[in-house]
């Protein structure tokens, strides 16, 4: 079965995007499509949906999404893509990406594209897409099964986990180097501490940017985008299961914001324009105060972030801020404090806002452990988010559990 | 003459500069000269990465690129032309470049040039189009 991804756009093909786009559906098994709409559906539906931009290809792309709204085009998820930098179409895309959560249950990614934009920008996001339609039954699995491990290789550290019978008995992580050797090594540490023997393993799911690579190295009976991996893994580690979540991801690359309901994500957005709004910028704060990373969260809890001006947007200005701000004399603390503060900041304003937050907020990934962060995403969401136990292990633990699935 | 037509994709703007003798210069042959020559055979792929990027000659970085692709286009195309004839306040149906801010771009680049341009409001009854054409033709003639 082909998944139809419907395209609402403007600009792509003025921009030599789309065929990248195409390109990118093609590869995760669906194609993008356009919803019919006649000249005079047009006009009806800039009514209804009550905005009119003075852009006619918004205008239409509004239509289109109406046409989806009311059932008169048959897709099974949505791709709502727009200029990067353009104002009107910013607005309409987020509107849009309401529009057709409010009157549809279809799964919606957005993304503000620019001239150089690649497929490979685009595959774990349509692969999501993909997976959250063909998926469904795996996804909803609730327990994990027999013997299986998952294996998470991230853009900066690598995960094992060994599970059996719904439990986890064995776990590693390394950062990463060489895709396939990180992972043997994690994977044999955690096989030691569980007692358990490659042989007796009965299925493997690998997630991350190594997946593919590891997925057919191993035999790997899952292989599946970290989106829908890790918010499985989230929902089972904070034991909501049921009901509905908000999924935070804040890793060394890009960052991932997962709505879930019952376990299953109906939304996301992934962004990772700039590493002023990801852990990296963390990492990099760590080492102009010279600690490690492990001690930044302590350190922020004991500072007042209101202390030291710093602005992460990008994260070379970032750190011009970090230096003027410790050469005017602010205290360690204040400063680790403010970067954390940036930091959920940032993630707050580039990407929470394309998606509508639902409590509680489950908060996970290696940067879930810098205690200082968790509070200043806390704060600036109103709310302490939950972090479980293992929280960095969503990938591993979602692969785990997920390959059963096919046992 | 070449006289640049605003909606670029008109096609009645593109036949009636035609008939009176000139060489409309519009999307159409703009889109033809990609499909023909770089194998852009599937539209709407209009344009290149090149394209593009050559589009920084009309307006900056940062600009959306949807607007610098449409003005890679249309720019070449009003340096080329010796005059104009801009169809104002025109319905989408009637043709378009699918942006406000490239629309708006497109005729202060035609006023920047300085070449002769004449300006038509769309009409909305038939004799507001009998004097619509009638001007276009007494235009296009004066051209010489």
């Amino acid at each position: 079965m082909t998944i139809k991804i419907a395209q609402l756009s403007c600009g792509t093909e003025y921009s030599s995007v789309q065929h990248e786009i195409e390109k990118a559906a093609s590869a995760v098994g669906a194609k993008t499509v356009y919803p019919d709409v006649s000249h005079a559906d047009v006009k009806a539906a800039l009514d209804r949906f009550g905005f009119a931009p003075r852009s006619a290809q918004l205008k239409l792309m509004i239509a289109r999404a109406v046409s989806l709204a009311d059932g008169r085009y048959d897709a099974d998820a949505v791709f709502i893509t727009t200029c990067f930098r353009c104002a009107e179409a910013a607005l309409v895309r987020n509107e849009l990406r309401r529009f057709i959560q409010d009157n549809t249950r279809l799964p919606v990614v957005t993304y503000s594209f620019t001239e150089r934009l690649k497929a490979a920008q685009l595959l774990t996001r349509m692969e999501a897409l993909v997976t959250i339609v063909t998926r469904k039954e795996i996804l909803a699995r609730e327990r994990q099964s027999g013997i299986t491990v998952g294996l998470d290789s991230g853009s900066s550290t690598t995960k094992a986990v060994v599970m059996r019978d719904n439990e986890i008995v064995g776990k590693d992580w390394t950062p990463s180097g060489d895709v396939v050797q990180s992972a043997q090594a994690v994977l044999e540490s955690a096989l030691r501490q569980a007692g358990v023997e490659m042989s007796q393993v009965e299925a493997i799911g690998t997630t991350g940017y190594g997946r593919f690579t590891l997925g057919r190295h191993y035999g790997a009976k899952l292989v599946q985008e970290e989106l829908t991996v890790n918010s499985k893994g989230a929902v089972w580690l904070a034991g909501r299961q049921r009901g509905e979540a908000t999924i935070l991801d804040i890793g060394g690359m890009d960052n991932k914001a997962i709505t879930v309901r019952d376990g299953v994500p109906d939304n996301f957005t992934m962004g990772g324009i700039c590493a002023g709004a990801s852990g990296r910028f963390l990492e990099m704060t760590s080492k102009r105060l010279k600690i490690e990373i492990t001690e930044l969260g302590k350190l922020a809890d004991a500072g007042n972030w209101r202390n030291a001006k710093m602005n992460s947007y990008c994260s070379v200005f970032g750190i011009q801020d970090l230096v003027t701000t410790l050469g005017e004399g602010k205290s360690f603390e204040d400063v680790a404090a403010a970067a954390c503060h940036s930091v959920a900041e940032q993630v707050y304003e580039q990407q929470l806002q394309e998606i509508d937050v639902r409590r509680p907020i489950i908060q996970v990934g290696g940067t879930s452990l810098i205690s200082g962060l968790v509070t200043a995403v806390g704060e600036v969401l109103g709310e302490k988010p939950i972090v479980p136990r293992d929280s960095q292990y969503i990938g591993a633990v979602g692969g785990a559990i997920l390959s059963s699935g096919f046992l | 003459m070449k006289v640049f037509i605003d909606p670029p994709n008109s096609l009645i703007l593109f036949d009636l500069v035609e008939r009176f003798g000139h060489e409309p210069l519009g999307a159409m042959a703009s889109i033809q000269e990609r499909i023909d020559n770089i194998e852009l055979d599937m539209p709407p792929m209009n344009v290149t990465l090149d394209d593009v990027v050559g589009g920084l000659r009309y307006a900056g970085v940062e600009v959306p690129s949807g607007i610098r692709g449409r003005l890679a286009l249309w720019g070449p195309m009003i340096d080329a032309a010796e005059a104009a004839v801009i169809m104002t306040d025109a319905p989408f149906s009637f043709g378009c470049v699918g942006c406000e801010r490239s629309s708006e771009m497109v005729k202060y680049l035609i006023q920047r040039r300085g070449i002769p341009c004449l300006r038509v409001g769309y009409p909305e009854t038939e004799e507001e189009a009998e004097d619509a054409v009638l001007r276009i033709k007494g235009f296009l003639e004066g051209l010489g």
